[in-house]
């Protein structure tokens, strides 16, 4: 069978399979639609938090940036789990303890303050957007890569599926059709992982085939990769060229963040108890890990595979002297997508594979993508060997390829020359990845208009079946507007998820933490800080984004994506200054921060 | 007045006592966390780089920031949940001593 028949059908099975169980699990209550009735077992969470959490970007990117950057992608690796360490020691079970629905529902009722809850909305309305948008986009992608429709049709075909399941089962249908979707992606994940670890290194466990040696090499594998860089004049792979202090503030900025991210905190309100809130973050690592550590594998074996398949390869078959291999076949697949170019520079009709952009930016290009003279059909647009013609002028340096990183998740496979069905597994991987991320979010969105924003704050009256109503209508809404931005995607988009994360970190982590930990904080000290800390981010981050800031500006050398950890800082030290020169809070809020921190006396737990 | 505190009293105590303990439980799991990532996995890296993780071709401080720290940050949930359910069953004993005692339900 051919992939494309392959794709359609494992794709079409999981689809299926997602639509039957949320057929099963309607919300019948508000409580169902924005805690799953709270009653989800910690085993089954920890899956469903797993699978929303990780998304299109750390299933079909995160390895080509590691594959990409080597050593300095341990930032994405560390922030990314590191961060549920935080979520799980300081705040899943007090929040679990308070026991509401949403985030804002803790800074309004903490921080007894209107103005919090809105701050916290808007923040929450923000980030999820940002982030639901690039899902969108994901899903295009995929779609149209693997099943040839056009990437809009794709975006609108995964608008229905998750309008579908959002809009009818709320976290209830989310919850257990994450499930299965972890499934689908970690099998989609791992297999192609395990093919790739046995074809470099003889082991059939990619995290350990990642320190072991390489095949025919009689060296390790990261010590053959470094050779190769060094041989090509890359920086080494295992030590990369990022400064010691930008990695650490944006490993801290990660970390704060996805501690603050308002659709992870919400998953700990899911579970019955305290206890289930715990054991439930133990589970949501247990399954991330798996991924998070065979992602850098996967990184590695791909770069080196990448490295030996293109360097000084002949384009043509033809011109292929002796034994010697030519240019693989994925090569031109993937130019014909625009997603791989190659200029003959020194025209030996040889890839030259070297440090630094092989081309320039066009005039008007945020950054360097290359621009085909013709489409892919068209022998006009063809050089002296069959590749594409650039549009883009050559740099100086000796560089010939550019390669998206996005494609070393999918082109893995076929750049290992894995059987179709593989290829076909991954495609349904990256949609489940995407989708349960798409529809985590999507029920934030609709949680925070319809409960924090009419129930708690302008429509107080609304009655549980209104609500029900709104609730659906509003994730109805972002589903269309999130289909909308994955068609016409802002330009920086990829930009904007700088800002997702130091948002959430500069403003809620803090609001959250103090509010647990330091009874007197007050509604006015929260307030101030979490607006200092956005300021401070939100400026940085357009500064050197938009309004063209340049390199030596930066502070400390922090680039833009690490600046959340001083905006944590920013926000406490506002919080505490302001805090201790004005009234402490009333002392109902101080009763309800005991009353958080210990367990509530159940009698019944000795006695019989 | 009797000099014995009131059952409220000895339970807001018995409370008070928990939380010190969560917090020390929690500091004591962040120290390593913090020290596994941004320790050895940042900050100490190019020294511990000159070592290999035995028996395998991993320079020591790469394979805390790829590898060994989130296997760590694993153990320090999984260690929190056991530790964190101790002390709430502490908790639980204490009380069920003082509101025993005193009679009340």
């Amino acid at each position: 069978m051919t992939v494309q028949t392959w794709t359609y059908l494992l794709v079409g099975v999981s689809f299926a399979l997602y639509i039957f169980i949320a057929v099963r699990s309607r919300a019948g209550s508000t409580n169902d639609f924005y805690v799953a009735g709270g009653g989800v077992p910690p085993l089954a969470n920890g899956m469903a938090t797993a699978a929303d959490w990780m998304s299109a970007a750390s299933f079909l990117s995160m390895a080509g940036i590691i594959s990409f950057t080597g050593y300095d992608g341990s930032v994405y690796l560390l922030g990314w789990t590191g961060g549920y360490v935080l979520l799980a020691l300081l705040l899943a079970p007090y929040l679990r303890r308070f026991g509401k629905f949403t985030v804002p529902d803790f800074i309004g009722d903490r921080y007894y303050s209107r103005t919090a809850r809105l701050v916290a909305v808007v923040a929450a309305l923000f980030v999820s957007f940002t982030y639901v948008a690039g899902q969108m986009r994901g899903v295009g992608v995929v779609f149209s890569r693997f099943l040839e429709v056009p990437v809009n049709t794709g975006v609108v075909i995964g608008m229905a599926i998750v309008f579908f399941y959002a809009v009818l089962g709320g976290m209830k249908g989310i919850t257990y059709t994450q499930v299965a979707q972890y499934c689908v992606l970690i099998t989609a994940f791992l297999v192609p992982a395990i093919f790739l670890s046995i074809m470099s290194t003889g082991n059939v466990i990619p995290q350990l085939g990642f320190g072991g040696e390489a095949v025919g090499a009689g060296t390790s594998l990261l010590a053959k990769l470094d050779g190769l860089h060094a041989e090509l004049g890359f920086d080494a792979y295992t030590s990369g060229s990022k400064s010691t202090l930008d990695v650490f503030c944006i490993t801290m900025a990660l970390m704060v963040g996805t501690a603050g991210l308002p659709h992870v905190i919400v998953r700990f309100y899911t579970v019955p108890r305290v206890r289930d809130a715990r054991v439930s973050a133990f589970w949501a690592l247990f399954f991330i890990a798996i991924l998070y550590t065979a992602a850098p594998a996967v990184a590695a074996f791909s770069r080196t595979n990448l490295i030996e398949s293109v360097e000084d390869a002949p384009y043509r078959a033809d011109t292929a002297q002796g034994d010697e291999t030519p240019l693989p076949e994925w090569f031109k697949n993937w130019e014909d997508t625009d997603l791989i170019a190659w200029v003959d520079k020194n025209a030996d009709g040889r890839v030259q594979y070297r440090p630094g952009a092989a081309f320039e930016a066009l005039p008007g290009q945020a950054k360097v993508m290359p621009i085909f003279s013709g489409a892919p059909g068209d022998p006009l647009g063809r050089g002296k060997h069959g590749e594409r013609l650039l549009q883009n002028p050559p740099t100086a340096n000796n560089n010939e390829l550019y390669v998206d990183r996005d494609i070393m998740v999918l082109a893995a496979p076929e750049i290992a020359a894995l059987p179709n069905w593989v290829i076909a597994l991954v495609a349904a991987g990256g949609l489940a990845a995407a989708l349960s991320t798409a529809a985590g979010l999507l029920l934030v969105v609709s949680s925070a208009v319809s409960h924090d924003l009419l129930k708690r704050g302008f429509a107080p009256n609304l009655s549980e079946r209104g609500e029900l109503i709104a609730a659906r209508s509003a994730a109805a809404v972002a589903v269309v507007v999130a289909g909308i931005l994955g068609i016409h995607p802002p330009g920086f988009v990829a930009e904007v998820v700088a800002f997702a994360f130091g948002l959430a970190a500069s403003s809620f982590f803090p609001a959250i933490v103090l509010g647990i930990f330091w009874k007197r904080t007050n509604g006015t000290g929260a307030v101030l800080g979490m607006i200092a800390g956005l300021g401070f981010t939100i400026s940085y981050i357009v500064y050197f984004k938009f309004l063209g800031g340049t390199p030596d500006q930066l502070w400390f050398g922090i680039s833009p994506e690490g600046i959340g950890a001083l905006g944590v800082l920013v926000n406490t030290a506002v919080t505490v200054g302001v805090t201790l020169v004005t009234p402490a809070p009333p002392a109902a809020v101080t009763e309800m921060v005991e009353s958080i921190r210990a367990p509530r006396r159940d009698p019944g737990a000795h006695a019989s | 007045m009797s000099d014995h505190p009131t059952v409220d009293e000895r339970d807001r105590a018995a409370c008070a006592r928990h939380w010190q303990r969560s917090l020390r439980l929690i500091a004591v799991l962040l120290s390593v966390w913090f020290a596994a990532s941004f320790g050895c996995g940042i900050l100490l890296r190019e020294t511990l780089d000159q070592y290999m993780l035995p028996g395998t071709g991993f320079p020591l401080g790469f394979w805390f920031a790829q590898q060994g720290a989130i296997v760590i940050f694993v153990g320090l949930i999984g260690a929190y949940v056991l530790l964190a359910s101790r002390i709430d069953a502490e908790l639980d004993a204490e009380r069920e001593a003082i509101h025993g005692e005193g009679g009340s339900r």
